[in-house]
């Protein structure tokens, strides 16, 4: 199928490309960029004028709750979510039921994700098995099974001496572990950050040191071991300051934050909304200015949507027994377009938080618009406006704290491969 | 945010937290007690204010004097009164809370009073019963307990008359404590000019000066010229571990003795939400003693939680 998009405004992040123009798709993949291929005869062609036509996003982050928790939402449910969303390629955490943790369950997964026209799947493994923290995985195989990187997802991983193992083995041969840095014990039992909203509202608190204890004991593993982490997650403002140290040291270290800690604090939690319990938990006010900064200077290298579908079962009780995340597959280009107005960033310096740079540490080639790479990309119309209410999210997980605000832009088209996999005729 | 307590008119809807009710409400409630403490020195100690109303009692922790009191002033008011232990019945078949309230809303209740161990448990269930059921907070994990706090201002406006002019010190466990966090709120709303809080740091939320209080940690200095004394319930489980040492070291520092009580003014009350540990946060000589106005405290518990549930029912009426 070729296809040819006219009249859009073509932003390229890792180029920082941000002009009108035209692509032209063949065989899957951009064949030209502006000019006409001679000969081409296009079998469609997207008017995509008023539009954005962007890389399809990459998400770091998304839970499609296979194997284990079908209840709470399916692959195919949260795949056309991603899809509404204009990600076309995903990493999925390992922690399912049971943890991605031998090469028979990735590629089950795979069997299950790898349709032809869906969105990229990229499964993460577990690195220790059952997500224990004890005895360390078979990393090769999952490799060769498809997994991208190795992770604890949310499970702690409190024996120093196995984290210092788990790094070693996985830099002897090179696989990035990505770790979520909260110490475990100051952790336990919290629900919220130890602030002002915490002790109003008399919620069991986490410590900021929770994050920084973690973070200091994993950067003196990195430098012990030379492996490549990249830290999920970062929640607070002196967390920030490590990682930049850390990077400034030449550290081979990279760092991610969700959509709901971009723009949202404590404060967020109000009369005790169930949707703002998150790990780790929302921070103050000045935690989260520290964050919309440090996406902004590149300190974090990447945005993602920590997509965790919970039933409403499990988050109508009170805060503290709700079940923790957030869906956010549909939000994660609103809301990265709502910080970028904010702040008046460049589109398409923005725009590389959710495409070029995860794509780079994934180290896969997506994320990009140029001649020879995969045609995944997302066109959306940057003006219309839409309200976030169960009934507009696909995704099965209705939980998310943005429930009843308005969003501004919305996906029309999402190709994967070169397949018209998501088009919305009213956007 | 809409305080969801009140109605858009701004009557009171639910009693959930003392934290944003305007000072109007608070001597609303306290005025009406007075009336209502009348009540019980008449020969018939009941007035017609809840006929034929169903007061739910829903405890699902458990509680004598907070379930008792209010079973008295919803039967004195000639509400129906059922009390329900959920703890030993519904929670452990495995019903969610809000199925149990479902359940029990679909039986007519007008009124939830609801005791919970976990913080925000009110909320949910008022955020989810019909428009016309009241739900009452008696107490949820560590967050409030609005109604203790009520009987508390009562209590120190029957002994000190006025608020504007006081010191007060709250002492003990404010970490995990609902009574502390009402209290303070309570006292602040009611323009107490100086609140202080007294324990060790083990025991104090983070950033609590931003409620607008002082922290102490030397329990002499903290004392040091107040008028009301308020002690904190420490709970067993808190006496021994990596929050305190031992319940000796505890009362060593942060029980109130006699020998501590003379730095506070010599008409200075005290008071103690109960039950009390004797020798943990207070002596005997001083919970039996001539400045204590504990048991007054539960005397005027049953009036303060009249005045509420006959608020919820009939915002403006007179008692």
């Amino acid at each position: 199928m070729k296809i040819h998009i006219t009249h859009g405004r073509i932003i390229d992040p890792a180029t920082h490309r941000d002009a009108p123009g035209d692509l032209y798709i063949a065989a899957g993949k951009i064949v030209s960029l502006d000019q006409c291929p001679a000969g081409f005869t296009p079998n469609r062609v997207i008017d995509a004028r008023g539009k954005i036509v962007m890389p399809g996003l990459v998400d770091m982050a998304a839970r499609l709750r296979e194997p284990g928790y079908e209840y709470l939402a399916t692959l195919e449910s949260e795949m056309y979510a991603a899809t509404v969303g204009g990600i076309t390629s995903l990493s999925c955490p390992p922690d399912t039921d049971p943890p991605l943790d031998e090469p028979g369950l990735v590629e089950m997964l795979k069997h299950r994700a790898h349709g032809r026209e869906q969105t990229n799947v990229y499964p993460l493994g577990a690195l220790t098995q059952q997500l224990q923290g004890q005895r360390l995985t078979e990393m090769g195989e999952l490799h060769d099974a498809g997994c991208v990187a190795f992770s604890q997802a949310n499970a702690p991983l409190t024996d120093t001496q196995i984290l210092l193992r788990a790094l070693s083995y996985a830099a002897t041969f090179g696989f990035p572990v990505w770790l979520q840095p909260q110490d475990a014990h100051l952790a336990r039992d919290g629900v919220a950050h130890d602030g002002e909203v915490a002790s109003r509202l008399g919620l069991p608190a986490i410590p900021t040191c929770a994050e920084t204890i973690a973070l200091n004991t994993i950067l003196q593993l990195v430098r012990e071991t030379g492996a490549r982490v990249h830290f999920c997650r970062i929640s607070s403002s002196n967390g920030l300051d490590l990682i930049r140290k850390g990077k400034a040291e030449g550290l081979p270290i990279s760092c991610d934050i969700s959509i709901n800690h971009l723009h949202l604090s404590e404060h967020d939690i109000g009369y005790f909304n169930a949707n703002c319990r998150l790990v780790p938990p929302l921070r103050s006010l000045r935690d989260r200015d520290a964050l919309q900064q440090g996406l902004e200077d590149g300190t974090i290298d990447a945005l993602v949507s920590d997509h965790a579908p919970v039933d409403l079962d499990a988050k109508q009780l009170p805060f503290e027994a709700a079940e923790a995340g957030a869906s956010g597959l549909e939000l994660l280009l609103p809301l990265t377009l709502a910080w970028a107005r904010q702040r008046k960033i460049p589109l398409a310096q923005a725009l590389s938080r959710v495409t070029s740079a995860p794509a780079n540490i994934l180290g896969i080639g997506a994320g990009r618009i140029s001649a020879g790479s995969p045609a995944d990309l997302c066109l959306f119309d940057p003006e219309r406006e839409w309200e976030v209410t169960p009934a507009a999210l696909k995704s099965q997980g209705k939980n998310t704290p943005f429930l009843g605000l308005s969003m501004i832009g919305k996906v029309s088209h999402t190709l994967v491969g070169g397949f018209i996999i998501h088009e919305d005729a009213r956007a | 945010m809409l305080n969801p307590q009140l109605t858009p008119e701004g009557h009171l809807k639910h009693l959930l937290t003392i934290e944003g009710l305007p000072q109007r409400i608070l001597f609303q409630i306290l005025d009406r007690a007075v009336e209502f403490e009348a009540v019980a020195h008449q020969e018939v100690k009941k007035v017609p204010h809840l006929q034929g109303k169903s007061v739910f009692n829903l405890f699902f922790e458990a509680s004598t004097r907070t379930r008792t009191t209010f079973e008295i002033a919803a039967k004195r008011l000639s509400a129906d009164v059922i009390n329900l232990n959920i703890g030993a019945s519904s929670q452990s078949k495995g019903e969610t809370l809000l199925d149990t309230v479902d359940n029990l809303s679909a039986m007519q209740a007008d009124m939830f009073v609801v005791r919970h161990a976990e913080s925000g448990a009110s909320h949910l269930i008022a955020s989810h019963v019909g428009p016309d059921i009241h739900v009452i907070n008696a107490g949820d994990g560590r967050h409030a307990h609005p109604t203790q706090a009520l009987l508390d201002m009562y209590t120190i406006r029957h002994f000190k008359q006025r608020f504007e002019n006081l010191r007060v010190a709250i002492v003990g466990d404010v970490l995990h404590s609902r009574v502390a966090r009402s209290q303070i709120h309570a006292l602040t709303t009611l323009q107490v000019p100086e609140v202080r809080v007294i324990g060790p740091k083990t025991l104090m939320p983070p950033m609590i000066e931003r409620l607008g209080v002082q922290v102490y940690h030397d329990m002499v200095r903290g004392l040091k010229d107040v008028d009301v004394v308020i002690m904190l319930r420490l709970q067993n489980e808190r006496m021994n571990g990596a929050l305190l040492p031992s319940r000796d070291e505890y009362f060593k520092y942060y029980g109130l003795t006699p020998a501590k009580l003379v730095h506070a003014k010599p008409n200075a009350i005290v008071m103690h939400p109960g039950p009390m540990n004797r020798g943990v946060e207070i002596h005997s000589e001083v919970a039996d003693g001539m400045q204590s106005v504990i048991l007054k405290q539960v005397t005027f518990g049953i009036a303060v939680r009249m005045a509420v549930m006959s608020l919820l029912v009939h915002p403006s009426a007179k008692a």
